[in-house]
């Protein structure tokens, strides 16, 4: 016994050393370099700085003109326009499928779950948003995430509506409800423990991307919070320490995130995952 | 009570109608417009001269066997390494959960962030990595800057940021294995490594299969760490087909653009499809 407890101790200890090495280095090195001058910070040494330069950080929300603030400001209008119309749409369309199985829901979640597969088709996708006007616009930015993203929100919603009983829409439908009331006022709370799920996964996944924005929202005005990091790349070639300034600033977000919402993020990707 | 009137077929039209408009139209229109010349406002229909150039060039048709190196790479290590770490974190360690943390973390940061700083660590002359062989005797290495060995370079850090949902996947499906097996394995006098291949490989075979699928898809997708890391280069060292499509469409063949985003759907209807139903098939004996 005493001599396995020694090899769980000595699994603890090599565990946290590569663990170390390989995973927290990288963020030591991005936050040692986002406080240095940028003749240090081009040295692309983990040293500790000699003094910390939190300057650093008021020159990237400076640079080009407060480019930064529109970026966030248009992140987050994609974020939360994209999470609510997730909901809305992947939750009906969820109860729905799970609740009926019959030829249409069939092919219904069939055509869906090819979304899980097939990467987006590009250009035809930019001209289908010129026919409509939609082009280069947050709204139709809004709408392609919320098309991309669909699949994989309507699975996590089909897979936990298998879990609530029928017994509550039988009462309702008896009682009189009507359909939306009965999806509004008896379903949709219920799904609180997976919309929560959707809202942290898909508010990563929607912040963290790069392509699409890159594609359907060209335009300085138009920047995410993603293709500002991408254009300061450039820009900034000679000055690592305001480049690394910025990568912090998009990383922390996702940090606060991930210490509130740890277990929701793993259990969703989890689940998302092994249904699939 | 009668199913068909109670969940009307109506509440699927607004995800329908957003997943139609934007995401299936585009798609089969995209088989059309990949045998033509376009821009956005006309056409000329050219047959299938896409596709030729597309596999008579060598820096296009390299392409596609860069993205299936990256896939088949990706997910192979992500499979092996993810198996033997949640081996590891499901075990009786005092660390586990802040490990798993560590582990999971890298996937939640954005994909150009990653590119900028590992691109920064594997700089040919100052970055930390070669300064650490060089301390210990060995030549540094041109991580992204030699074509041998740049795609490789980008697939180990597709690897160090995919590997936490792998990892994942596996513990969960780890987890939920009877722990009686283990003890009677462990009366009957089974090895550790006995134990390992004869209960977890084949009980954790489920999550094994939708980590397989994952990486598999991710890999033959993936746009942004290429593009943060290499852009493509050196030459065409780490062109894949995503950023194929990208590079066509900037210069404006819209049309070979369109054709790229095509063979990548082939690609996965060829390969991911049948991948899948072959891993489901193993799954039920």
């Amino acid at each position: 016994m005493k001599k396995r407890r020694f090899w769980y101790l000595f699994g603890d200890i090599i565990g946290l050393f590569i663990a170390f090495i390989i995973f927290i280095v990288p963020f030591i090195f991005m936050l040692v370099n986002s406080l240095k001058e940028r003749k240090d910070a081009n040295l692309l040494s983990i040293s500790w700085p000699d003094a910390l330069r939190w300057e650093n950080f008021i020159e990237v929300f400076q640079a080009n003109d407060y480019q930064i603030v529109t970026a966030f400001k248009n992140s987050f209008i994609l974020v939360i326009g994209s999470v609510i119309l997730l909901i809305i749409t992947g939750s009906m369309c969820g109860y729905i499928i799970q609740r009926r199985s019959d030829k249409v829901t069939g092919v219904v979640n069939a055509l869906i779950m090819t979304g899980l597969m097939v990467p987006a088709a590009i250009l035809p996708t930019i001209w289908v948003l010129q026919r409509i006007y939609l082009y280069k616009t947050i709204t139709g930015m809004i709408l392609i995430e919320v098309a991309l993203n669909l699949p994989f929100t309507i699975m996590l919603y089909r897979g936990f509506m298998n879990s609530i009983p029928l017994e509550l829409e039988e009462a309702g439908y008896i009682d009189g409800c009507s359909r939306w009331k009965l999806y509004s006022k008896i379903i949709f709370p219920l799904l609180k423990p997976v919309t929560s799920t959707v809202i942290v996964i898909k508010a990563v996944t929607v912040f963290n991307d790069f392509t699409n924005p890159l594609y359907f929202l060209p335009g300085s005005e138009n920047a995410t919070v993603q293709l500002t990091l991408y254009n300061f790349m450039g820009q900034f070639e000679s000055s690592y320490n305001l480049l690394f300034a910025d990568v912090i600033l998009i990383t922390i977000p996702m940090l606060i995130l991930f210490i509130f919402f740890n277990k929701r993020i793993v259990d969703g990707m989890v689940a998302g995952a092994v249904k699939g | 009570m009668n199913r068909r009137r109670i969940y009307s077929n109506w509440f699927m039209v607004p995800a329908m109608a957003i997943f139609t408009v934007f995401f299936l139209i585009p798609t089969v229109i995209s088989l059309f417009f990949s045998l033509t010349v376009w821009n956005f406002d006309s056409f000329t229909f050219c047959g299938l001269d896409n596709f030729k150039t597309f596999f008579s060039d060598e820096s296009l048709y390299s392409s596609i066997i860069n993205t299936m190196i990256y896939a088949i790479l990706t997910c192979v290590l992500k499979l092996v390494l993810a198996f033997f770490l949640a081996v590891f974190l499901t075990s009786k360690i005092k660390t586990k959960n802040f490990l798993r943390s560590v582990v999971f973390f890298p996937n939640l940061i954005s994909t150009v962030a990653v590119g900028i700083t590992f691109s920064a660590l594997m700089h040919p002359t100052k970055g930390l990595i070669n300064q650490v062989i060089t301390t210990f005797g060995g030549t540094s290495v041109d991580w992204l800057g030699n074509t041998d060995i740049a795609l490789y370079s980008v697939i180990l850090t597709d690897v160090w940021k995919g590997v936490g949902v792998a990892t994942v996947i596996f513990i969960a499906g780890m987890q939920s294995i009877d722990k009686t097996f283990y003890e009677a394995a462990a009366i009957d006098g089974a090895s550790a490594w006995q134990r390992l291949k004869a209960i977890t490989v084949p009980l954790s075979r489920p999550a094994m299969n939708s980590v397989i699928i994952l990486s598999f898809i991710g890999g033959l997708r993936t746009f942004d760490l290429i593009w943060a890391m290499t852009g493509g280069g050196p030459g065409y060292a780490t062109e894949v087909m995503a950023s194929t499509v990208y590079k066509q469409y900037a210069a404006g063949y819209y049309g070979l653009s369109t054709a790229g985003n095509v063979i990548m759907f082939a690609l996965i209807a060829l390969m991911a499809f049948p991948l899948q139903k072959f891993l489901l098939s193993k799954e039920v004996d």
